[in-house]
């Protein structure tokens, strides 16, 4: 039992994930989180904005099952299957993102200095967050898919423009972390 | 997702510094069960739950929008060090503040929608 309330090691849940997929699959829908927020922006009204939004959003409300499947597990697990929120990284990490001024790493499962309800009261971290989801949110429409989409569903099915996507998440990742990250923080 | 900590910030950053094999892992063998999978089920014809046949969509062709779109997408990821998916188990997780993320991440969706005819694809 004690194992369910560790960390789950990447065997067990790149499996989860593939079963999820499959499990998509076969009641013939895809595997694809980031359509969502396209979902949401019809359901505000956006289609009258542009053709874009202009889709069946019902048509979609199985994802939205979806989306409150993964908030429920992240309910779950966070207040009935685990005793401890720190994620332990590599020591080499955790040294590097303290020189950066993350001091929480090592002992929290996001990084206080961007996630606290304090630092939702600077400009600095409620800004990065905003950009954050605004470069996920465009980027994720204009490449038509995310992690799932593409880095699961895409290349499960061998798309070359998977590839050259998931190439591009790791080229933007690569850039922000190695290079941006020292200017920002 | 939660329980992985693939919807951790520190993971992504310490998978962006190649300083561990986790989530190598857990995208690795997510995808080496999906290509056999796929695989499995297009040679066996295999019908869904309904019994209909089962089609796969292949993605349109291109470059420029799968490049320049997931080199952004990317740059938020790592900013923001979570992907579509596990926003929605972080809020459910109880973090407050990964909700200006999905107000950010529905905006930029937005913005797409109104760039979108302008862009090259």
């Amino acid at each position: 039992m004690d194992l369910i309330f560790e960390p789950w090691p990447w065997y067990v849940a790149g499996p989860l994930i593939a079963l999820i997929m499959f499990l998509l699959i076969f009641i013939g829908k895809q595997f694809g989180m980031s359509s969502n927020l396209r979902t949401f922006c019809t359901m505000c009204g956006a289609d009258k904005t542009a053709d874009f939004f202009n889709f069946d959003w019902k048509a979609q409300r199985w994802n939205l099952v979806v989306v409150v499947g993964a908030a429920l597990g992240g309910f779950i697990g966070a207040h009935l299957l685990s005793n401890d929120v720190a994620v332990a990284i590599n020591p080499e990490t955790i040294s590097s993102l303290k020189e950066l001024g993350f001091n929480s790493a090592g002992s929290a499962y996001l990084p206080d200095e961007l996630f606290s309800l304090e630092a939702l009261t600077s400009v600095k971290s409620l800004s990065l967050l905003l950009i954050g989801g605004l470069l996920i949110g465009f980027g994720a429409r204009y490449a038509g898919g995310c992690t799932s989409g593409h880095a699961i569903s895409g290349l499960s099915n061998l798309q070359l423009p998977s590839l050259i996507a998931v190439i591009g998440f790791f080229a933007g990742g690569l850039f922000m972390v190695h290079v941006l990250f020292p200017l920002i923080f | 997702m939660y329980k992985s900590e693939a919807a951790s910030w520190f993971r992504i950053y310490e998978m962006f510094n190649f300083q561990s094999f986790h989530m190598y892992g857990i995208i690795g063998s997510a995808l080496v069960i999906g290509i056999i999978g796929v695989q499995l089920i297009k040679r066996n014809n295999v019908k869904s739950f309904y019994g209909e046949p089962i089609r796969f969509v292949p993605k349109e062709r291109g470059f420029t929008r799968y490049m320049v779109g997931g080199t952004i997408f990317g740059l938020g990821w790592a900013l923001a060090g979570s992907c579509p998916g596990p926003i929605y188990t972080l809020i459910g997780a109880g973090y407050v503040s990964i909700i200006v993320v999905l107000i950010g991440a529905i905006l930029g969706t937005f913005l797409y929608g109104l760039l979108q005819k302008k862009l090259p694809h």
